[in-house]
């Protein structure tokens, strides 16, 4: 009614031919584009540039001083922090175990992510409850499972118990009190939480295959591993693409669960860049140094992410 | 795959086992926080024979949750709020101008998208102190808001492009101011992904863990995660009463999950979509 209204008002105008014809509003109503105020984007601007942006280049620029987060002044030292950094056993072998981490979650998650996908897109009959439960630690807050999980991985807890109860109790460990496997058990508590959320994503990709595709493959007489090999996972590829992505990020930035269950120990061996970047700032005071740390962070996350996103790419177009 | 065939039913059965292994952390989770403080040496498998809601009404009162969930939910209203007005009226010109500043203010909000937020976290802590908005739940809002501008700008451009411009021309030549004809005709058209920007904010800013340890820590405004991680540090190793505390802790998440799964699923699937 009122599109009906505003054409009936701008007839008007040529009869009632009091006011001159207007032509730059007229040329822009004929043309069909609307100019929208470009200052729409200045609020979200401003709270992107003051949280975000700034604070970042800032972080960038500390990195190359001896900041030490309260004094006023700082003085410029160049790479020395950076120096400081990769001769600190400590900050390297964190990095490799961040690397570790987002490669071995990546994998897993994925990997377990896809067979729950494809086995709730079947004609099983509690195919909607299960995807519901599997999705549903993905919601809950890390802190409350990276708690749960230490309980579950200490010397009386319920994971030595259950293997007790079949025979296994020789498998028992200190999982996160044995250096030697800390690091897996904090890879299977993420992959616990999130394999649910990369179901989500490869069902959707899943979902939008036509029944058809499925159908005359059937006719083809392809078995369920050709038909998956050569049906479904080329169609698959953005959702991989979106799963891989989010997984390699995520495990790049870890730091709740491990912070909760171990803060990086025993004896530095489940630190990541990120445990160690809160370390040296706020127990420290290293800022400086801290933020030289989230610098090589910041640098690894996005070329990581932007190799793997490239090369994701590429496979996607070879594909289709 | 049309019939259900004993290869289906193989299927199933594997599929429930393997619910059942996902479970088991759930399973003692419920059964540590039923246990009677006094029942202890017992196996952590056994369900207690004389469950108890004793812990409950201890963790309630001890952990300060009441408040913390009020914080909480103050917080995630605010920021995703926020977030919805102004990420979606920034994608609105982004999406419709072919100029190179919308080019370049899209691109800078995508480099946003790849800056891991421990970066700003130590510089804006020093400008939050400055400011005296330390241990203030606002410090936390406007954070929020800035640091999931960019995802949420993304999403909103993504959907923009693909809708049709002619009722916003139509409310345009109405006479309609532009910040009229976007409150009242753009902003309802987006209601699909408005649904996505709004279920995966709430999820990330309410589960955050890091910045209100940092921006909030020793004031009396906690927020759910941090709320528990200083009880669970003062009562360390007495699992019955921490679990009773992480379950009411979890209780409104998941009952925002349970009562909106098919939402939530569909906001988490299809905003990545974009």
């Amino acid at each position: 009614m009122e599109t009906a209204m505003a054409t009936q008002a701008q007839s008007a105008t040529p009869a009632g031919s009091k006011s001159p014809p207007r032509s730059p509003k007229g040329g822009r109503g004929r043309s069909g584009r609307t100019a929208v105020p470009w200052w729409f984007v200045l609020p979200a601007l401003a709270f992107f540039a003051f949280a975000a942006l700034v604070p970042s280049a800032r972080g960038a620029l500390y990195s190359f001083t001896d900041w030490d987060g309260l004094a006023r002044d700082y003085a410029f030292v160049g790479l020395d922090q950076y120096r400081a950094l990769f001769s600190d056993g400590n900050a390297r072998s964190a990095l490799g175990h961040t690397l570790l981490i987002a490669f071995a979650v990546t994998v897993v998650q994925n990997a377990v992510g896809l067979l729950l996908a494809l086995g709730v897109n079947s004609r099983i009959k509690s195919r909607n409850v299960l995807r519901v439960f599997f999705f549903a630690p993905a919601v809950i807050t890390p802190v409350v499972t990276a708690y749960l999980w230490k309980y579950l991985y200490s010397p009386q807890g319920a994971i030595n118990a259950a293997l007790d109860s079949v025979g296994l109790g020789a498998v028992g460990q200190d999982w996160l009190g044995d250096s030697d496997i800390a690091l897996w058990s904090v890879v299977a508590v993420i992959v616990w939480q999130f394999s649910g959320y990369s179901m989500v994503i490869f069902l959707a990709g899943l979902q939008s295959i036509p029944q058809e595709i499925y159908e005359a493959s059937d006719m083809d007489g392809a078995g369920p591993f050709r038909r998956f090999w050569h049906i479904v996972r080329p169609m698959l590829a953005p959702a991989l693409t979106i799963n891989l992505m989010l997984s390699l990020i995520g495990g790049l930035k870890l730091f709740d669960q491990v912070w909760v269950m171990t803060q990086g120990g025993p004896g530095g061996a489940t630190d990541t860049l990120s445990t160690v970047i809160y370390r040296e700032a706020f127990q420290f005071n290293a800022f400086a140094y801290s933020t030289a740390m989230a610098v090589v962070l910041t640098l690894f996350v996005i070329v990581l992410s932007g190799v793997q996103y490239g090369y994701l790419g590429r496979q996607e177009k070879r594909n289709s | 795959m049309k019939r259900y065939t004993w290869r289906t039913g193989v299927l199933e059965a594997v599929m429930i086992a393997a619910a059942l292994v996902f479970a088991f952390p759930i399973y003692i989770l419920a059964v540590q926080a039923f246990r009677p403080a006094t029942e202890t040496g017992a196996s952590p498998l056994v369900p207690s024979a004389r469950p108890t809601l004793d812990n409950f009404v201890q963790a309630w009162q001890q952990a300060g949750l009441g408040p913390a969930i009020l914080n909480s939910a103050l917080v995630t209203v605010g920021s995703v709020v926020l977030l919805v007005v102004l990420s979606s009226l920034a994608a609105y010109p982004i999406a419709r101008s072919t100029r190179g500043w919308s080019r370049a203010v899209f691109a800078l909000f995508m480099l946003g998208l790849l800056l891991p937020f421990q970066l700003a976290l130590i510089p804006l802590y020093q400008t939050m102190r400055d400011l005296g908005l330390l241990g203030n739940p606002l410090a936390l809002v406007i954070f929020y808001t800035g640091l999931q501008m960019p995802f949420s700008v993304f999403l909103y451009t993504g959907f923009l492009r693909g809708l049709d411009r002619g009722y916003e021309e139509a409310a345009m030549m109405d006479g309609a101011g532009p910040l009229r004809a976007f409150f009242s005709v753009v902003l309802p058209l987006l209601r699909p992904i408005t649904g996505t920007v709004v279920i995966l904010n709430v999820i990330f800013v309410w589960n955050d863990f890091l910045t209100p340890l940092l921006y909030l820590s020793g004031s009396g405004n906690q927020t759910i995660p941090v709320a528990l991680f200083g009880f669970v540090g003062q009562y360390v190793s007495q699992w019955p009463l921490v679990f009773a505390g992480l379950i009411i802790g979890s209780i409104p998440v998941l009952t925002v999950y349970f009562a909106m799964q098919k939402r939530v699923i569909q906001g988490f699937a299809g905003g990545l979509k974009g």
